[in-house]
Formats: C-alpha cells, sequence, structure tokens
C-alpha cells in the first residue's frame, strides 16, 4: 500500500509539470485556436533563463519569478512577430509549420546561446528541500502547491478581472469583440504571454526534478506527454488540462510500478487512454462541442 | 482602362477554341525527363544518395498530402507508417533474404492495413485530435519496435550488409541504381495520385474535406473514402520506408523521437510545396532537403537555420511553391493584358482562371485545404 501510495505521488509530481504544459497548450488554443508545437520549446528557454538567473547569483525563488517576468514580454514578442503574420493565412498548415520551425530554432539558440562548447548537461538548484512532509515527499506536495497556485491565479485573472473578460470575449467572438472595443490583436498577445509564463513554471519545475541537472531535450518528452493530457481534458477547457496531465502522470508511473509486460512501451497507457476517451467523447472529457452549420 | 476579363468570357453558343497543343508543356517534360535520367552521371555518389532521399522524402509526401491536403485529415504520424515500410523490407532482406525490390509491396500493404486501424477511430475523431492521435503512433513506434524487433546488430537494429542491396544490374553502379529504383517508384506513384485524383473516386476525396455532410447527401460513402484514403496515404509512406532501406541501408529506432521528425519533415514539405497539388510535395521535397543541406555542417546553428528558413518560406510563399507560381503566371498575365489592353485584348491572355499550362490539376475544386 505504501508503494503504491509513493507510486501515485511520483506521478502527481510529474503530472504536475504535465499539467502546466498542457495549461499552457490550453491557453494559446483558447485565445488563437492553434496548436503551439514549439510551446516545450519556449519552456525550454525560459528554464534556460532562470538558470542563467541562479548562477548569476540569484536565490531560485527570485529567478523562477523574474524568469515569469521575461518570458511573458518573450511570449508577447513572438506572438507579435512571428504568429500575426500568418495568423490570417488561408491555410491553418502555415501556422502550424511557423511553429515547428521555433520548436528547431528555440532550441538550437538555447544551447547556442546557455551551454559552453564540451559541457553536457547544465544544473538547476532545487526548488524544495529533500525530505518529508506528513509522509510524503516535499518536493512533490511543494509542486503540487505551485499547481494550485497557477490555477487560482489563473481562474481569478479570467473570471474577476476586465482584463479576463476582454480574453475569454476574444476566445469566443473575435468579431463581436471587437465592436464593443476590444483590440483582439493585443488579447492575443496576452494570451501568448500568459502561456508563455506558465511554460516556464512548467519548465522550471521539470528541470528541479530528480538531481536537477538538465540539458537541451529537458521539455521534448513532456510535450508529447502535454498534449496527450491536453486531448485527455479537451483542448478548449484549462480545467480539463490539469485533471489530463494528473491522470497521464499518475498512469504513467503506475503502468511503470506495476504492468511488466509493457517495460519500455509505457507510452501506450497515456496514448491508449486518449484513444479510449476520444473514442466515447471526441472533444475530450471536459472540452465542448463544436456545433458545426452545414 | 477596360476589364479584360469582360472581353475574356466567350458568348454562349460560340464554339469554343480548340486548344492549343500545349508545347511548353511538352517540352518542359521531355527536359525535365532527360535531366532525371542523366542527373546520378555527373554528380558523386554521396550526392546521388541526396537526390534518392529527395526521391523517396516527396513519396511519403505526396501520400501524406493525399490525406491532409485533400482530404483534410491532418495527421503527424506518417512516421510511423514508414518505420512500418522501413522494418518490414528490413526485416524481411535480412532475416529471410528477399531482393529489397520485392518487398516494396509487402511494406505498402502492411503500412495500409496499420493505415485502416487508424483510420477507424478518425471517422470519429477530428481535426486536432486526431492529429494528436497519430502523434502518439508516431512516438509509440520506436519504443514497440525496440521491444519487439530483435534484429542482428542490437539497437541501430538493422543494418544490411553491402551486399544484399546490391544493384541488380551489374552495368549500372550502386548509387546510380538506388537512384533509378527511387525515380521509379516516385514516377508511378506520381502517376496514380494524379490519375487517382481527376476521377471519381479523386472528386470524392475533396468533397469530403470540403464539405462532408453535403458529400454525403449527394451519394459519397464518407467512411469508405476516409478510411481508403487514409490506408493509400499510409501506403504510400511505407514504400517511402522501404526505400529508405535501400538508401540508408538500415531501418533504425534506437531515438524515440526519430519517426515524429520524419512526420514533421514530411508536412513540412507538404506545406511548402504547396497542400492539395500533385507536384507540390516533389517540389517541397526538394527544397527542404536543399535547405537541410545548406545549413548543414555549420553544427550548432545549423536547426536554427532551418528552422529559421521554414518560417521565411512560410511568409514569402504562404501557398507553398505551386501556389506561388499560379499567382505569379496570373499576376503576369494580367500584366500583359493591360499593357497591351489599349488597342485590342488578347482574349486567352486575360483568363481569371489558373493558367492552362499549369503541370497540376485545375485548380478549380482545390481552393486551400480546410
Amino acid at each position: 500500500m505504501q508503494l503504491f501510495f509513493d507510486q501515485f505521488m511520483n506521478g502527481i509530481g510529474a503530472g504536475v509539470v504535465f499539467a502546466s504544459v498542457a495549461l499552457a497548450l490550453v491557453i494559446i488554443y483558447r485565445t488563437t485556436g492553434l496548436l503551439n508545437f514549439a510551446q516545450g520549446e519556449m519552456a525550454l528557454f525560459s528554464t534556460f533563463v532562470a538558470w542563467w538567473f541562479t548562477d548569476r547569483g540569484l536565490g531560485v525563488v527570485a529567478a523562477l519569478l523574474l524568469t515569469i517576468v521575461v518570458s511573458f514580454v518573450g511570449g508577447a514578442v513572438i506572438e507579435r512577430v512571428l504568429i500575426r503574420p500568418v495568423e490570417n493565412s488561408k491555410s491553418p498548415l502555415n501556422v502550424v509549420i511557423v511553429t515547428l520551425g521555433m520548436f528547431l530554432a528555440i532550441n538550437a539558440l538555447a544551447a547556442l546561446i546557455f551551454i559552453k562548447p564540451g559541457q553536457e548537461a547544465l544544473q538547476m538548484p532545487l526548488l524544495f528541500p529533500d525530505g518529508k512532509t506528513l509522509g510524503m515527499q516535499t518536493a512533490t506536495l511543494g509542486r503540487a502547491g505551485i499547481l494550485v497556485a497557477e490555477c487560482v491565479l489563473l481562474y481569478l485573472l479570467l473570471q474577476k478581472t476586465k482584463l479576463g473578460l476582454m480574453l475569454r470575449a476574444v476566445a469566443s467572438n473575435p468579431e463581436s469583440s471587437k465592436l464593443v472595443g476590444i483590440n483582439p490583436g493585443a488579447m492575443l498577445m496576452v494570451g501568448w504571454a500568459i502561456a508563455s509564463s506558465i511554460g516556464a513554471v512548467a519548465g522550471v519545475l521539470a528541470a528541479s526534478r530528480g538531481t536537477g541537472s538538465f540539458d537541451t531535450s529537458l521539455m521534448q518528452q513532456v510535450l508529447v506527454y502535454a498534449f496527450a493530457a491536453a486531448a485527455l481534458g479537451g483542448f478548449d477547457s484549462p480545467l480539463g488540462a490539469v485533471v489530463g496531465g494528473l491522470v497521464v502522470g499518475v498512469a504513467n508511473s503506475l503502468t511503470i510500478q506495476y504492468i511488466h509486460a509493457l517495460e519500455g512501451i509505457e507510452l501506450v497507457v497515456p496514448f491508449g487512454l486518449i484513444l479510449v476517451v476520444l473514442l466515447v467523447r471526441p472533444n475530450g472529457l471536459f472540452g465542448r462541442n463544436v456545433v458545426e452549420r452545414v | 482602362m477596360t476589364a479584360p476579363t469582360a472581353d475574356a468570357v466567350p458568348t454562349i453558343g460560340s464554339i469554343a477554341p480548340r486548344p492549343a497543343v500545349p508545347w511548353v508543356r511538352i517540352a518542359v517534360g521531355i527536359v525535365v525527363t532527360i535531366i532525371a535520367i542523366r542527373l546520378p552521371y555527373y554528380y558523386s555518389p554521396e550526392t546521388n544518395q541526396i537526390f534518392s532521399k529527395v526521391l523517396y522524402l516527396a513519396i511519403a509526401a505526396m501520400g501524406l498530402n493525399l490525406l491532409t491536403g485533400f482530404n483534410g485529415q491532418v495527421s503527424i504520424g506518417h512516421g510511423a507508417f514508414f518505420g512500418v515500410g522501413a522494418f518490414t523490407s528490413a526485416i524481411l532482406v535480412v532475416n529471410h533474404g528477399w531482393y529489397l525490390e520485392a518487398t516494396i509491396p509487402v511494406a505498402a500493404v502492411l503500412a495500409a492495413l496499420l493505415g485502416v486501424l487508424v483510420g477507424f477511430p478518425a471517422l470519429r475523431v477530428k481535426g486536432l485530435y486526431l492529429a494528436l492521435i497519430t502523434l502518439g503512433l508516431a512516438v509509440l513506434f520506436p519504443s514497440v519496435v525496440k521491444k519487439y524487433v530483435h534484429g542482428p546488430g542490437g539497437i541501430p537494429l538493422l543494418r544490411p550488409s553491402r551486399l544484399e542491396v546490391q544493384s541488380l544490374i551489374s552495368s549500372i553502379p550502386d548509387d546510380i541504381y538506388q537512384y533509378y529504383v527511387c525515380l521509379g517508384v516516385l514516377v508511378l506513384t506520381f502517376l496514380l495520385a494524379a490519375n487517382l485524383m481527376r476521377s471519381r473516386t479523386g472528386r470524392a476525396i475533396i468533397a469530403v474535406r470540403d464539405q462532408e455532410v453535403a458529400a454525403s447527401t449527394v451519394g459519397v460513402d464518407v467512411a469508405r473514402v476516409k478510411v481508403l484514403t487514409f490506408a493509400l496515404s499510409a501506403a504510400y509512406a511505407g514504400v517511402a520506408g522501404s526505400l529508405s532501406v535501400l538508401i540508408e541501408r538500415s531501418a533504425d529506432a534506437s531515438n524515440p523521437l526519430i519517426y515524429f521528425q520524419d512526420s514533421i519533415e514530411f508536412l513540412i514539405a507538404v506545406v511548402i510545396g504547396g497542400a492539395a497539388t500533385i507536384t507540390g510535395p516533389l517540389l517541397g521535397a526538394m527544397l527542404l532537403v536543399a535547405i537541410q543541406k545548406r545549413t548543414e555542417g555549420t553544427d550548432a546553428l545549423a536547426p536554427a537555420l532551418l528552422g529559421g528558413a521554414l518560417i521565411a518560406v512560410v511568409y514569402v510563399l504562404p501557398e507553398g511553391i505551386v501556389g506561388g507560381y499560379r499567382r505569379a503566371v496570373v499576376w503576369a498575365r494580367r500584366r500583359r493584358g493591360m499593357g497591351s489592353s489599349g488597342d485590342d485584348p488578347p482574349a486567352s491572355a486575360s483568363a481569371p482562371e489558373p493558367p492552362s499550362s499549369d503541370p497540376d490539376l485545375p485548380a478549380a475544386p482545390t481552393p486551400s485545404p480546410t
């Protein structure tokens, strides 16, 4: 029983990262209707920025907060400079190609800027001390706490502020929101900025897992799991992203522990899960049905 | 200023002018054929390998284009079908002593079967969600292979010795022979795709993309068309995978993301070439490999340059190479028409339709992929 509980909490610890990246994906999908393949690599770049701050002697928490600010600006700039020109192009595949281009470019740039030649991996200071609180790993509790804080802040922002109202208006009906004086372009920038900040948190959480050493491949597997999480929960539902992330994390960790027949192919479980869920509910667990007029 | 388009419309009842013999098209065709056949004799074996890579990449991209461009089902998992083809061929050659050329149809059939399996859930799951299921396929494939296939040589699973994939015709060197095999298969698959899209089935494939419900009301069996397109598209990728073993001499699954990266390459080739066009994927594959080779060797900077180049291509040619070409031709004709419109506008030069000398399908029923 103790083993099961430990594995479960382990899964939660990993799931927090998946949930955060999935949350960022969902925010961008809701505001712009596109799948951001570069989300993981943007988070990776933010992680490198955070590492740079700690390398300059800042505490890890201060570094994280500064990185969130930097990522916010960076996300807005990326939207304005790279995404805006292709946003209205006839083929939706064009934006996909741009995000794929960013995927390649950002990863390479991060390595070029931050990793010295000959260096294999970087070392991120741990966010939480080793040890146990209330019988659970302190780190897992802390990470879960960060996810909760993230969700609460996002909820307050989206539901209780005027900015959030404007963001939701643009997401649900860009034409009408323009008529009531909202600038959709600015809102898209804000959407990307928020997603980029959430990604930064996810990246730092991912890097500070275990021993804290990380390299440029940090987010690639995570991105795949985050896609799974977002598809599971429904691409237009932030709640779905969080639930999906935790489910995928726990399912993955329990599979590794208990189902030895799947050793080496644990990925079957999250994707099997998505397949089953999507066959029953084609828009994910929490997604809305899109009604199409013929 | 007269509106040249008004003059160009023939009055009802008049006999349409006989279309002239498309001399330009015939000449271009002959030149391209000669170049394609003579090409490998002027280059080193290494360069010929790159040409062969372009050819099999183009076959896979053509297959993906049938599905994503013409049928509107986005897949980012075609690398898995490619991998099925590659491993089918490699296993048959290494463990069972087949000729590689003989394994190509088997690879196509197996990939098509997997395509049917994926095509069925695709009936219910659409758009982004479908793309993600196919992504799962591409990511899963390498780990499944690693677990269940035990080829000689361990993790880089199969490296057939040179003998087993040697040229079957002794007068032609290996690299040129490989190039010709790829070229032959490309021509066959190209003709198949071009004719298919002009046929009744091809129109049905496009109709399903544009308006599923409307297609079904005029008697198109939507489910059958979708699953068939998936199978055919997967078969193309499987053939490409099989050819890749001929060129690369290995089927490799050591990198868990390798077939995801292949899927991405196919998609890039489709989009920069021009989605929902017949020649687009071939041109896209050429451009992609050209960019890759140009940026190679700059080491760490290479992926950054490749990524930047992709973004630049999408900015400059938002409808791909073929779309850009069509637009340039229309623009040039309109300018020519405007210039001489003072005297008598030439009737044929100002047609607003895409030009007849276009090597592609008539563009009318294929506006843009949804």
